[in-house]
């Protein structure tokens, strides 16, 4: 960084400043109020505000309580329990159907594919009170309302549009002649999938996969709609507390879920640049 | 099953009938009935859109036939899987898998055919040596130049020891020094395992240098199939001719046919002798066609009762083994004659008058 080129005119050089400033501060609202929830979860108090204890960095005004309260309070620990249930599945229904739809509809003979592929993707346009509203008619009528199996489908339908947009951007740059080769060398259709196909498209089936989990994981409208008691997730939980009890302890949730969250984009990041190291150059 | 003198099936690959199209309208291929000999290289040779890739792909059973059969071995395979028919494929950009190794490209259609592990990695050293590969073993597709890879690919389609393998303009993307040592080791490789090839490329040198027939297409039809030198010497009709290798035309009417000799009359008036191919009666107009090597312009080389016809030196061009000089012959700003640059061969200069003559058989009266 070594400021703007001497030949800048005052227009050119308020302009590289003035940028670096918007920069900043887009930044700043955009990370600030996450941040921010990282010292309060750690307050002594039942507050939501610095107590004078934090602001004077006296120990006495820090305490682990409010995540003591996360991991013995048995209505936390049943939410936990029902987030880690469904996000997984809704994830492995939403990757499997995703990357099959996304393969399928790149194959240029089938018919109505736009079509089809914005019917697919319309749950992330649609807004989600619609979709959620939308879900909970259909599946009382089916009997799916209120059941662990009609949660896990709507989250799944829900996380499908992302897995179909990584896999098809994945698919773009897929040298077809390589399922052709593998036809050749005598690899029937499924081996050929699993063999040859799906290594390569593997980063964008990850992608696909985190983006998948974390809209479950982080979903409070739908599952409020289509789920009943026994299905209240961690944000539901979160949502609840902080209409009935307003204790703190949310804010302790809302720290682990940002660290889960920077872990998991981590350890994806890592498979993906892996795999992406391994599928190497792709010729021609 | 028909066998030559070798004990070898005459129709290993046949093509009966075939038709082709994309559309349900226009033919791609049309009505194309080819015998393929067992241990023959074939070469399909035609410009894009000719319909040999089409045809390449019928076989390899990427591409149905609409209409017409494809036997393999007495079989049809019609009906057959690209993945059931043990048909090596060589392709242009070599298809190799990214994320796996040399030996696990070699390995793979080994280990789909549930080969064991010593048999298959005997059998990838075998052919990783064949190729002059066996140090590249560990590397990836990505980290071997394009000839490598082109070696690879060539490896990987014959490891599982195919009867037939399809090429499919495997050296389009090599440049022009390569490609003239792959097409060697090719046909050195085909003939050593003796394993039928059939080959698409648009590269007449190609095509030439490799075969031991070729088929010319254009417009969906096979135009000649032939031996190389019987298609460069004797083309059958004036697209193979201008096709295959450098050619010059004269367009004239027939005047007189009188068993091997063909009189024409050029446009200008100027009379030449012929070999008729594809006319058959006096008042016929005709495309001659005459290569530029066999054209001779020193009088002393022609027989004393050749017809001989008056030329005008437009260029003169040094080559270092050749001399080509263009002319105006009848008309023609492009007729073009190369000359063998030996001691006694006589420079010309431009706008010199010359007569130039050649034998009837080297000239031939093709369709018009």
């Amino acid at each position: 960084m070594s400021g703007p080129p001497i030949y800048a005119t005052t227009p050119q050089r308020i302009w590289y400043y003035g940028f670096r400033v918007l920069c900043g501060v887009i930044f700043f609202f955009l990370i600030a109020p996450i941040l921010i929830i990282i010292p309060l979860s750690f307050n002594a108090e039942n507050f939501f505000t610095f107590t004078p204890e934090m602001l004077r960095f006296d120990p006495e005004g820090y305490s682990l309580k409010h995540y003591r309260d996360f991991f013995t309070n048995p209505d936390w620990q049943q939410a936990l329990w029902n987030s880690v249930r469904i996000a997984p599945a809704a994830t492995l229904l939403a990757v499997t159907l995703g990357t099959l739809a996304a393969i399928g509809l790149s194959q240029p003979h089938v018919p109505y594919r736009r079509a089809i592929m914005a019917i697919l993707i319309s749950p992330m346009i649609v807004p989600l009170i619609i979709s959620a509203a939308g879900m909970y008619f259909f599946y009382s009528r089916i009997g799916l309302q209120g059941t662990y199996v009609g949660v896990v489908l709507a989250h799944a339908a829900l996380g499908i549009p992302f897995v179909i947009i990584t896999v098809t951007a994945t698919l773009v740059g897929f040298d077809r002649s390589l399922t052709r080769a593998s036809a050749s060398l005598g690899a029937d259709p499924v081996t050929t999938f699993f063999k040859v196909q799906m290594p390569l498209i593997l980063p964008g089936v990850i992608s696909g996969g985190l983006f998948a989990f974390i809209t479950s994981f982080d979903e409070v409208v739908v599952v409020i709609f289509v789920g009943s008691a026994n299905q209240q997730t961690l944000p539901w939980q979160m949502f609840t507390g902080l209409r009935e009890q307003i204790s703190p302890t949310i804010l302790a949730v809302a720290t682990i879920l940002v660290a889960i969250s920077i872990l998991l984009l981590m350890t994806v990041e890592l498979l993906r640049r892996r795999s992406e190291r391994l599928r190497g150059m792709s010729p021609g | 099953m028909a066998l030559d003198a070798g004990n070898r099936k005459t129709d290993f690959v046949v093509f009966d009938r075939v038709q082709k199209s994309y559309d349900g309208e226009t033919l791609v291929v049309k009505d194309l009935n080819l015998d393929i000999a067992q241990g023959e290289f074939l070469t399909m040779l035609g410009p894009s859109g000719s319909g040999k890739t089409t045809c390449l792909m019928m076989l390899a059973g990427f591409e149905t036939a609409t209409h017409g059969d494809i036997r393999l071995d007495g079989k049809p395979i019609n009906n057959i899987p690209p993945h059931k028919r043990g048909i090596g494929m060589v392709f242009q950009n070599y298809a190799l898998f990214p994320h796996m190794t040399v030996e696990e490209n070699l390995a793979f259609p080994l280990e789909v055919r549930k080969i064991g592990k010593d048999e298959r990695e005997a059998k990838v050293r075998r052919a990783l040596d064949m190729v002059q590969m066996a140090d590249f073993g560990g590397r990836r597709p990505a980290q071997l130049s394009g000839g490598q890879q082109q070696r690879i690919a060539l490896a990987r389609a014959l490891v599982f020891e195919p009867e037939l393998v399809l090429m499919d303009e495997p050296l389009g993307a090599l440049d022009k020094q390569l490609r003239e040592r792959m097409q060697f080791e090719i046909t050195r490789l085909a003939h050593e395992i003796g394993i039928t090839v059939v080959y698409v490329t648009h590269d007449q040198t190609e095509a030439l240098t490799m075969s031991d027939r070729v088929a010319v297409f254009n417009d969906g039809k096979i135009q000649q199939l032939a031996e190389p030198d019987v298609l460069y010497e004797k083309p059958e009709n004036s697209f193979v001719a201008q096709f295959i290798g450098e050619n010059n035309t004269l367009q004239g009417t027939v005047q007189d046919i009188d068993g091997k000799v063909a009189t024409v009359r050029l446009d200008d008036g100027e009379i030449i002798d012929c070999t008729p191919v594809n006319v058959s009666q006096p008042g016929e107009r005709t495309q001659v066609s005459i290569r530029p090597e066999r054209v001779e312009y020193n009088r002393e080389r022609l027989s004393p009762d050749a017809h001989t016809i008056h030329a005008e030196v437009l260029e003169f061009i040094y080559m270092g083994d050749i001399f080509r000089t263009r002319l105006r012959v009848a008309g023609n700003e492009d007729f073009v004659i190369k000359t063998r640059n030996a001691p006694d061969q006589r420079r010309l200069q431009r706008g010199e008058k010359i007569e130039i003559g050649w034998l009837p058989e080297d000239c031939r009266a093709l369709d018009a």
